[in-house]
């Protein structure tokens, strides 16, 4: 759909932005109090009261025009670039009204572009509960500017603000904020000249960013380049003089429009929260003790819908082979894509759960205080404290996490993070986690409370963010840095989560798995059904010769017989050569060609894995009674020695394996999208695959 | 006497700024000269620091402060 006209919404972070971007578009998303989380360029349709239409684009929060990441240089593109019908009819900059001295700013700078400008004075409630009083009146007056004031969060004065959308001029009408012509006269004056501009903030901007901006053609910013030369343009010492200027005229305008208390209500709430939360000694346990609810919630809060969902699927399973004939398409429905549907569908309560509490952090704002606190240590291991954040991000999804390594400015931290956030256990070892650590630990607690699956599994935890450090560490020596490191960050004030944004967020990641990872399960499932119901040649049919001769039936129970018949089937298929193969090079780590076939289908993605295992032991067992698939690898021994294949050293070093390798296809495809080099990918999943077998041999040999 | 010489709970006001680079972040976040900056507190490991200034609170490395000189 076509809308009408194009409004582009702009402002600092933490300001309400993308509240707002969703009132407006009813378009949901995930929104955070993390500085930087609204990454991508994000979209949606807005009614308007006079029954036309308006695309919002909702831009990066940004401090200022001047990128300091990636993220913000989209923001004066978009605004600039007049060739891709980017550039929007009206722009709306979001104020915090409780903060409107550093908002302005950004303000200022956006109204002399000249594109028509809207201000919606957001955070009204909690500007006027902290006892500001704003005189919007003559604000707007003074900017000559529309003024709303809203609330996104209490959804108040938006229809004010979508009527002054509607009924905005199609002219810039708002004052000149600073003479931009003082900073670099000469400059100005030849960029707008040549290029043909006549907006001489726009020139200055060109001749700032001119090397980061792709709509400028080659000879067009060799020009730029070289008037810089020629009339000794230094672009900090411009920006500074600009930026005192600016400042200079927010203070006139305030001194005339504010009178604010000596401090804000809400800062010495925030304040006191803060003593406690970055304490010497409670900030450290109160953070360590998070990180442990969350595993226990991860563990403990899904058994019951997890049990439930794994029953539902055996039951179907049962009913359909009951119901329909026997023959291939019953079979591939039932052990191909119900077996491999069901290894999916399980882990929707753990992914749920885990992002509903990351959510959580990231909206109260706790999410930066970690940062805050952890920035030393990190720092001394190569990382950076905004590190932190995609880090424990990891432990739900490595993709969304590198791509928000966005914020993190320097680019020697920002590799580092990329390189290291793949090893921190992600939600798609999760089940393979479980399911193994169920098999071969005891459900029994220590200590009263201390249950022995969920240590395990917290010391799965940990040795992920062990190896990411350790791997960081030594990355601090081979990487060469390529500008100085800088940590200047808002710590933005308490605030409540936004529930409906955490059941969103939990709705949205959980589909997002179901429907990305679990489109590759389920292909992943059939295929792996094709190749291990089918043989080259005829050798199905000559196993089953063999086994209908007399001396075969005649000393065999009928049950025994299609077993052992299934088992033969499935070493001659095609899968099974496939695991043959293989395992010559897996047999140190402990892994038989079964658990071959397994490991090789997850390089796809992890969760394969429970969906493989549940294939491929299917074929074990009694032929009518269907198991879960922990049941079916409970139940699968080794047919050369007769005992168990999943022993403590097996499982631990298949949990070794898989909490080293590179198994996720999604996330090579993201790294080569954020690096733009095929080389970092590729480094990546070799020093992993290394690790991931080194780490197994070691445990294997060391338990066995 | 730079930030990173101010105790918890002190003041100073800004003057100028030792490195250009660095200056011209921290005056787009509101540290400029003649701005009254206090420090909110420390973190745990003892850097970074946290201040208050402009009516927020602003996060940055004790090394960043000592570019801050101030009056």
């Amino acid at each position: 759909m076509k809308a009408d006209i194009r409004v582009a919404l702009v402002g600092n972070p933490n300001t309400g932005k993308s509240t707002l971007f969703n009132i407006l578009t009813g378009l949901n998303q995930k929104i955070g109090n993390f500085p930087g989380v609204t990454v991508d360029k994000k979209t949606g349709i807005c009614q308007l009261p006079d029954g036309r239409t308006a695309e919002i684009i909702d831009l990066p929060g940004t401090y200022s025009i001047y990128p300091k990441s990636k993220d913000e240089s989209i923001v004066f593109s978009v605004l600039a670039d007049k060739s891709k019908e980017m550039i929007p009819d009206l722009i709306v900059v979001i104020l915090d009204a409780s903060n409107l001295k550093r908002n302005l700013l950004l303000y200022t700078q956006i109204a002399d572009l000249k594109i028509p400008v809207v201000v919606a004075l957001n955070m009204i409630d909690v500007s006027e509960k902290a006892g500001i009083t704003i005189d919007v009146g003559l604000f707007a007056e003074k900017l000559g500017v529309p003024v709303v004031p809203i609330s996104a969060r209490k959804i108040k004065g938006i229809d004010q603000l979508k009527k002054t959308i509607a009924y905005a001029n199609k002219v810039a009408l708002q004052q000149n904020t600073i003479d931009v012509e003082v900073i670099a006269p000469e400059i100005i004056a030849q960029i707008k000249e040549e290029l043909k501009i006549d907006n001489p903030y726009f020139a200055l901007q060109l001749a700032h960013q001119h090397e980061t901006l792709n709509f400028l053609s080659t000879t067009e910013s060799d020009r730029i380049e070289h008037l810089e030369k020629e009339f000794s343009f230094h672009s900090q010492k411009a920006q500074a003089t600009e930026t005192i200027a600016r400042y200079n005229f927010i203070n006139d305008l305030l001194y005339d429009t504010v009178k604010k208390p000596e401090t804000a209500h809400d800062e010495t709430v925030s304040n006191k929260i803060d003593k406690i939360l970055t304490h010497k000694i409670f900030g450290f346990v109160i953070f360590f003790a998070i990180l442990m609810f969350i595993f226990q919630a991860i563990f403990s809060w899904s058994a019951y819908p997890m049990s439930l969902i794994e029953d539902l699927f055996i039951w179907l399973q049962n009913i359909i082979s009951k119901v329909l004939p026997a023959g291939p398409l019953v079979s591939l429905l039932v052990d191909g894509v119900l077996a491999g549907l069901s290894g999916v569908m399980v882990f929707i309560p753990q992914i749920a759960i885990l992002f509903a509490l990351i959510s959580i952090l990231e909206d109260t704002g706790y999410m930066s205080r970690v940062t805050f606190m952890m920035d030393k240590v990190m720092r001394k291991v190569g990382l950076n404290g905004k590190s932190v954040v995609p880090l424990i991000g990891g432990f739900a999804c490595a993709v969304p996490s590198i791509m928000s390594t966005r914020n993190i400015e320097n680019w020697k931290d920002r590799m580092i993070t990329i390189m290291v956030t793949p090893l921190v256990a992600c939600s798609a070892r999760l089940p393979v986690y479980t399911l193994l650590i169920a098999l071969v630990v005891p459900n029994r607690n220590v200590w009263w409370i201390f249950n022995l699956q969920g240590l395990a599994l917290t010391a799965m935890y940990l040795l992920s963010i062990v190896s990411a450090i350790t791997v960081a560490f030594v990355m601090k020596f081979v990487l060469k840095a390529r500008e100085r490191g800088y940590f200047i960050m808002e710590l933005p004030v308490y605030r409540m989560p936004r529930w409906k944004n955490v059941v969103f967020t939990m709705y949205d990641r959980s589909k997002a798995f179901v429907l990305q990872a679990g489109k590759v399960i389920i292909a992943v499932s059939i295929i792996l059904w094709v190749l291990k119901s089918y043989a080259p040649g005829d050798t199905f049919k000559h196993i089953e010769q063999k086994y209908s001769q007399a001396q075969y039936t005649k000393t065999m129970t009928p049950d025994s017989l299609t077993k052992v018949i299934a088992s033969e089937k499935l070493e001659t298929s095609y899968a099974g050569i496939f695991g043959h193969v293989i395992e010559p090079v897996i047999k140190p780590l402990g892994f038989d060609w079964k658990i071959g076939i397994a490991l090789i289908s997850s390089f796809a993605a992890r969760e394969v894995f429970v969906g493989t295992m549940a294939t491929i032991y299917s074929v074990e067992g009694d032929a009518d009674k269907l198991e879960s698939v922990q049941q079916k690898m409970h139940s699968a021994t080794n047919p050369d020695t007769g005992k168990p294949v999943f022993t403590l050293a097996v499982a631990f070093s298949l949990m070794m394996f898989y909490a080293f390798a590179m198994q996720c296809a999604s996330t090579v495809a993201v790294v080569y999208r954020e690096t733009k080099d095929w080389r970092w990918p590729a480094v990546q999943f070799a020093y992993m695959t290394v690790l991931a077998y080194t780490a197994s041999f070691i445990v294997y040999h060391w338990l066995k | 006497m730079t930030l990173s010489q101010l105790e918890i709970g002190q003041v100073g006001i800004v003057k100028e700024f030792t490195d250009l680079e660095m200056s011209v972040k921290l005056m787009e976040m509101g540290c400029l000269p003649g701005e009254e900056i206090r420090i909110s507190r420390i973190a745990p490991l003892g850097d970074p620091i946290a201040i208050h200034v402009s009516g927020y609170q602003l996060s940055l490395r004790k090394f960043e402060a000592s570019t801050i000189i101030l009056q």
